[in-house]
């Protein structure tokens, strides 16, 4: 008699092609597995080895240090460098999301552009100004912001270039890291921009504020007034503890929802004006190229995006049977409000479980159970939001924004502003390929 | 509700209201207040409009000779044909490539502005601040010549710079016109 048989619940609910099951199998108890693991009588150990003792568990171990470090079996787990040597142009580090759960990266593995290194910044002699159109101009030192009341939030940041790759016109064998690894997730704790700007009284004709950092670039972008007024805010912790400094250790703008680039790092600036500045970043890389020769401008908001973390390339199946398909979702206009899992490559549907409470602008995790037969197979997942924007399918998402013509570097930026499907072909030995459906 | 309840109700709202103001107005107010004067040094942002250029000029001849001192070179090539870093001289077609066509300040620019803006800040790469003011209008005065959107002998300045004609200004579509 197998375990599962001996179980008291339903039996398997499948809701979508491919062995896709009901996502109750992981929720409230388990209603389907729940025998497994619960009452009946034990399983023989007739086939098991004799326990042994190991050596970490017969001496003391290490020293406890004063900062953690993990484990040394987890030392693949780390970011990859587009630009380990440091030469004169940006370095991107990008998040191993495949090898991470749940839906805060730690920050240690937190994503970094730095476009001329990180500088090394006093905390003490740091300065954020206010000025421009305003009644006063004003300076904050970081320890008068310090004694602010502050906000704690959850969002995701996210490159406008994130997901780049995928503009390729034949699918990149690459991880979800060298994929999507330009975004990440973090709870951040700061002052709200609003308190300071009123504080400075800002002009009612002001409807742009210029955000610039210290770092050597003074990398620079122009912020609407509305979203400055929103919910921006100026972060000063991560995670509970202090930015880190390729985050943009004092201080740094925070957008929820908006590309990258505009969250300026090392903020030290912020000038209320009545025009956009068109600064570098935005009249060039962050102006996304359409097909024809127009391209957008102000794309500011990073839309609703799901991909499938585990299985993913860079892993194998080891044969038939369950397995649980886990992923990400996120968007910068709300909460995610649904996240739809094909195991057939789009051709039936299932919805994920969605852990709560489910955050706006943040990552979002959502699980599907699934038995999976042995036979090739596509996965791939689909999500929408509370303000009803859905992730594009690639067909409807190539005819509006196209597709480069040759096959780009895995590191390189062919556009911007990618949110279709990622989609993993695994095949009938449980190898597992970056496909396009 | 009678005309009483309703008066008795906007009587509500209106201290509620009131209190909130106060608390608003009980921001902590720790900034310290500074002159325009004193952030002159900082305020390095040029609008699109030209305002905010400093005085100064400088011509295309002088540009080119500063491109090859100050080491432009080594990242965008000998006369800004491209290098680790973008090119800046050439105006190739934004289609040829499809949507990963190479932009650059001839065929994608929108404004004048933005060169003078962004090498003052951060170029060179190696040393950013560090060239003057006229240094930086003859940097862009060559690169605007080599890419024939001025006559090579106009000089630049405060006045000239911003009128200085982008061929892709009018080809952008903004994206989320509802959030500025």
């Amino acid at each position: 008699m197998s375990r599962r048989q001996r179980g008291d619940g339903p039996p398997l609910e499948f809701v979508a092609g491919n062995g896709l099951l009901h996502r109750r199998a992981l929720l409230g108890g388990g209603i389907v597995f729940a025998g497994a693991f619960g009452s009946g009588a034990p399983l023989t150990g007739a086939a098991a080895e004799p326990l042994q003792e190991p050596e970490w568990s017969l001496m003391p171990g290490d020293v406890t240090p004063v900062l953690q470090k993990p484990s040394r079996f987890e030392a693949n787990v780390v970011r990859t460098l587009s630009n380990p040597k440091g030469d004169a142009r940006t370095q991107h580090a990008r998040a191993p999301l495949q090898m991470l759960e749940g839906t805060i990266t730690p920050n240690a593995l937190h994503f970094t552009i730095l476009h001329s290194g990180i500088p090394d910044i006093d905390p003490a002699q740091h300065v954020l100004v206010i000025h421009g159109m305003v009644k006063q101009p004003l300076e904050y030192s970081v320890d008068a912001l310090l004694r602010y009341p502050m906000v704690t939030r959850k969002h995701f940041v996210e490159c406008g270039g994130n997901s780049a790759p995928m503009f390729s016109p034949v699918p990149i064998q690459a991880t979800v890291q060298a994929l999507h690894g330009l975004s990440s997730c973090a709870e951040w704790t700061g002052v709200p921009l609003s308190t300071l700007l009123d504080e400075a009284g800002v002009d009612p004709k002001a409807i742009w504020l210029i955000a610039e950092g210290a770092d050597s670039l003074a990398v620079s972008r122009s912020v609407p007034m509305k979203k400055a007024y929103d919910d921006a805010m100026i972060a000063l912790y991560q995670n509970g503890e202090r930015l880190m400094p390729g985050n943009g250790y004092p201080m740094r703008l925070l957008l929820p929802g908006y590309e990258g680039n505009m969250n300026i790092k090392f903020l030290r600036r912020l000038k209320a004006v009545d025009q956009p500045a068109m600064t570098y970043y935005e009249s060039r890389n962050y102006s996304p190229l359409l097909p024809g020769g127009k391209a957008y401008k102000f794309y500011f908001v990073n839309e609703v995006k799901s991909f499938i973390t585990r299985p993913s390339f860079g892993c194998s199946l080891s044969g038939p049977g369950f397995y649980e398909i886990s992923g990400l979702a996120y968007s910068g206009t709300g909460r995610i409000d649904k996240v739809l899992v094909s195991a057939d490559g789009g051709k039936s549907w299932g919805e994920a479980a969605i852990e709560g409470p489910v955050c706006p602008r943040a990552f979002t995790r959502f699980r599907m159970p699934w038995r999976w037969d042995g036979r090739p197979t596509v996965l791939t997942s689909r999500a929408w939001d509370e303000s009803g924007a859905v992730q594009p399918l690639r067909a409807d998402f190539i005819a509006a924004r196209g597709e480069a013509k040759k096959v780009p570097n895995v590191l390189g930026f062919p556009n911007q502003h990618y949110n279709s499907l990622t989609s993993w072909g695994i095949d009938a030995s449980g190898e597992i390929k970056h496909v396009y459906v | 509700m009678s005309m009483f309840r309703l008066l008795v109700a906007g009587l509500f709202v209106a201290l509620a209201f009131d209190t909130a103001t106060a608390i608003a107005d009980d921001s902590p107010h720790l900034g310290k207040p500074i002159s325009e004067v004193d952030i002159k040094r900082w305020d390095i942002t040029v609008l699109p409009d030209g305002s905010n250029l400093p005085p100064g000029s400088g011509t295309a001849a002088q540009g080119a000779k500063l491109y090859v001192d100050k080491g432009c070179s080594l990242c965008h090539g000998e006369n800004g044909k491209g290098g680790p870093n973008p090119t800046l001289v050439g105006n190739p077609s934004l289609t040829a490539d499809g949507i990963a066509s190479p932009k650059t300040i001839a065929n994608f620019w929108a404004w004048p502005t933005t060169l003078f803006d962004y090498i003052r800040r951060a170029m060179p790469w190696h040393a950013p601040q560090t060239l003057s003011d006229d240094e930086v209008y003859a940097l862009c005065a060559y690169l605007f010549a080599a890419n024939n959107l001025i006559p090579v002998n106009e000089e630049m300045n405060a006045q000239t710079l911003p009128k200085v004609n982008m061929p892709n200004h009018d080809n952008f579509i903004i994206k989320f016109p509802d959030r500025i």
